[in-house]
């Protein structure tokens, strides 16, 4: 009559999980009722860390926060102390870091888009992302000297400049990369198997988006068109961008946008990389922070906000960050209800999730 | 169907004809840049052990002494963030791009003994 | 660079609610909580976008308030109303999903709770391999 129910505990050690979430998941039957999720394995007590560190050298911290989202943090945080200080960063500046900011995004995307094959178990597809990412990152690593870890935004300007030469070679370089991830993008979108797995997974209308809080590219695969860019921070108002939006709800469209996003990266490094003017790199900073501001960036999962704090000491009152995993955890735990159980993964998936950021 | 059969034939001639995509590492050497960020060296000659890049490092990792003229860096806590380099008056520190090689135990701190000063022709 | 105008309100604990309520008529989403630790005090923030329109109500409260839940008109709230409790102690009553202190499992219950105490930074050679030890837990 009344039909059993099981709890199974999924995570935060499994084969096909890439991020210690932990979710306990009630079934009835092979079909999920609901979700509990549990995260607090990799909490650091980063944000503690303020009090005694020097504002200047709190970037490394801030930058060391997530691995693959690394320089957007340290974008965001440069950029909070900047507007409270009252900081005019040259313009060069502002392009170098906007052309980074968008290869972090690459990489980041053509990261998810392998562990996505591997988890529905394409694992072919999964090492072709991964090495077109190599690609990525060897311009990361001679031009910043990090492949992930870059190092080189700092408040006040930048570390490290980019040789004409160099760039002109980078933008010959996008070309072929924008080829072969075209190649890679026709496999997501026309594959059966790939569509088979991911039609109509993981459903959420877009009303249920924007009032559970989905940003970034789970919010955009529902048509929410939300994306923290058009807000005109670093050199987005003079790039001609427009966010990507998909309307189905499921995880193919988030995989849609995803993709088609790599293009779009592209495209804008191209189009910096022709306006870049040529000045200085970086300003000298005096002074201490006074005051407050929520410093909004776009990572590659969504919209980051660091608030800060300080009140003319050299060491910060507080610092915030909120990353879009934190706000993701919600549409995630409604998506999972009333689907499958070998769909779980998949869906988890879909959120991108990046636990370590989430924590702290 | 004969086109995914084309594509795939066109890429399994082109993956016999290029090789592997792999390095096989550390029998080969890895591909490193100019830039790559290895390990902090110092020249020790011209070090005059003001301890200016003690005060900027952010990780603490490095001890000058300058009664004992000695340069200590400690390369568990180095976070290889150029700091120092960058800090430097004499621009004795450098950033080699070699990586160094793993460990079995702790701690590792490298000890660099300074010359003696030269009396009265020291350069300033 | 645009530096967008942020606008920050203060309200009282009583007029919570009915704000909230009124922000989520007219189309807000909820951005964040935050909290912070000053003198004597906590300030507490609620942020709220719309059209890239950024606003904030900001709550002062005593270290023994407890504060009323939002989860019935935010559903999505839970997540950083017990990042609150669990963090700085301070009580939340009402929420839908109520972890009860065990979200973030840390060995030190309630670790920001305390106002920060502000040291000197070069301390005599001898103790500083133990200050040092205890920084090592954090920095990565």
């Amino acid at each position: 009559m009344a039909s059993r129910r099981t709890v199974v505990p999924f995570g935060p050690q499994h084969p096909v999980l890439p991020e210690p979430i932990h979710l306990d998941l009630v079934i009835e039957d092979e079909k999920v009722i609901e979700a509990i999720p549990s995260i607090g394995y990799v909490h650091r007590g980063l944000e503690k860390l303020v009090e005694t560190k020097d504002y200047k050298n709190y970037v490394y911290i801030a930058e060391r926060i997530c691995g693959i989202c690394s320089f957007i943090h340290s974008l965001g945080y440069c950029q909070g102390i900047e507007n409270i200080m009252d900081i005019e960063v040259p313009e060069r500046a502002h392009y170098l870091r906007t052309i980074w900011s968008e290869y972090s995004r690459m990489h980041s995307h053509l990261l998810w888009m392998g562990l996505f094959a591997d988890a529905m178990g394409f694992e072919n597809l999964f090492m072709n992302c991964w090495r077109v990412r190599e690609q990525v990152l060897d311009v990361m690593e001679e031009t910043t000297g990090g492949r992930v870890i870059q190092g080189s935004c700092k408040v006040g300007g930048v570390r490290k400049d980019i040789s004409a030469a160099k760039l002109k070679e980078i933008s010959a370089g996008l070309d072929k990369t924008k080829a072969e991830v075209e190649e890679i993008n026709h496999v997501f979108f026309d594959d059966s198997t790939v569509i088979h797995r991911t039609r109509g997974i993981g459903y959420l209308s877009k009303d249920d988006a924007y009032k559970f809080g989905a940003v970034g590219p789970t919010g955009r695969g529902c048509g929410v068109a939300i994306d923290a860019r058009e807000t005109g921070y670093a050199v987005y108002p003079e790039l001609d961008f427009k966010p990507v939006v998909e309307t189905a709800g499921d995880c193919y469209s988030r995989c849609m946008v995803r993709a088609k996003e790599v293009i779009q990266s592209a495209d804008l490094i191209q189009q910096a990389i022709e306006k870049i003017p040529d000045g200085d790199i970086e300003v000298k900073v005096k002074g201490n922070p006074d005051g407050e501001y929520f410093s909004r960036v776009e990572q590659p999962r969504g919209e980051c906000i660091h608030y800060l704090k300080g009140n003319g000491k050299r060491f910060l009152v507080r610092e915030r960050v909120r990353t879009p995993t934190l706000t993701n955890i919600p549409p995630l735990v409604k998506m999972l209800a009333g689907c499958e159980m070998a769909d779980v993964p998949v869906i988890v998936l879909t959120i991108d999730p990046c636990i370590g950021c989430a924590e702290r | 169907m004969g086109k995914i059969t084309f594509t795939m034939a066109k890429r399994i001639l082109k993956s016999l004809a290029s090789g592997p995509a792999t390095l096989r590492y550390p029998h080969e050497p890895a591909k490193r840049y100019d830039a790559s960020r290895g390990h902090i060296e110092i020249k020790i000659e011209d070090c005059i052990f003001c301890g200016l890049c003690s005060k900027n490092c952010p990780a603490d990792a490095i001890e000058v002494s300058k009664d004992d003229r000695t340069w200590e860096i400690d390369r568990f806590r180095c976070i290889i963030c150029n700091s120092c380099v960058e800090a430097c008056p004499k621009d004795c520190l450098s950033t080699s791009n070699v990586y160094l090689e793993p460990v079995f135990s702790g701690p590792l701190k490298d000890k660099t003994i300074g010359t003696e000063p030269e009396p009265e022709t020291k350069e300033e | 660079m645009t530096i967008e105008e942020q606008l920050i309100k203060e309200i009282t604990v009583d007029s919570l609610l009915d704000e909230v309520k009124s922000r989520s008529d007219d189309g807000y989403r909820l951005v964040q909580i935050g909290c912070t630790r000053i003198e004597d005090a906590f300030e507490i923030n609620y942020s709220f976008e719309k059209d890239y329109r950024f606003e904030n109500l900001r709550v002062t409260i005593g270290e023994d308030v407890t504060m009323p839940s939002i989860s019935d008109i935010y559903w999505g709230s839970f997540i950083y109303e017990n990042e609150m409790h669990d963090l700085y102690g301070i009580g939340v009553e009402g929420m839908n999903i109520d972890f009860n202190g065990y979200l973030f499992k840390t060995s030190i219950p309630h670790p920001f709770r305390e106002p920060p105490q502000v040291s000197v930074k070069k301390v005599p050679k001898k103790k500083k391999t133990d200050e040092e030890k205890k920084e090592d837990g954090g920095e990565e």
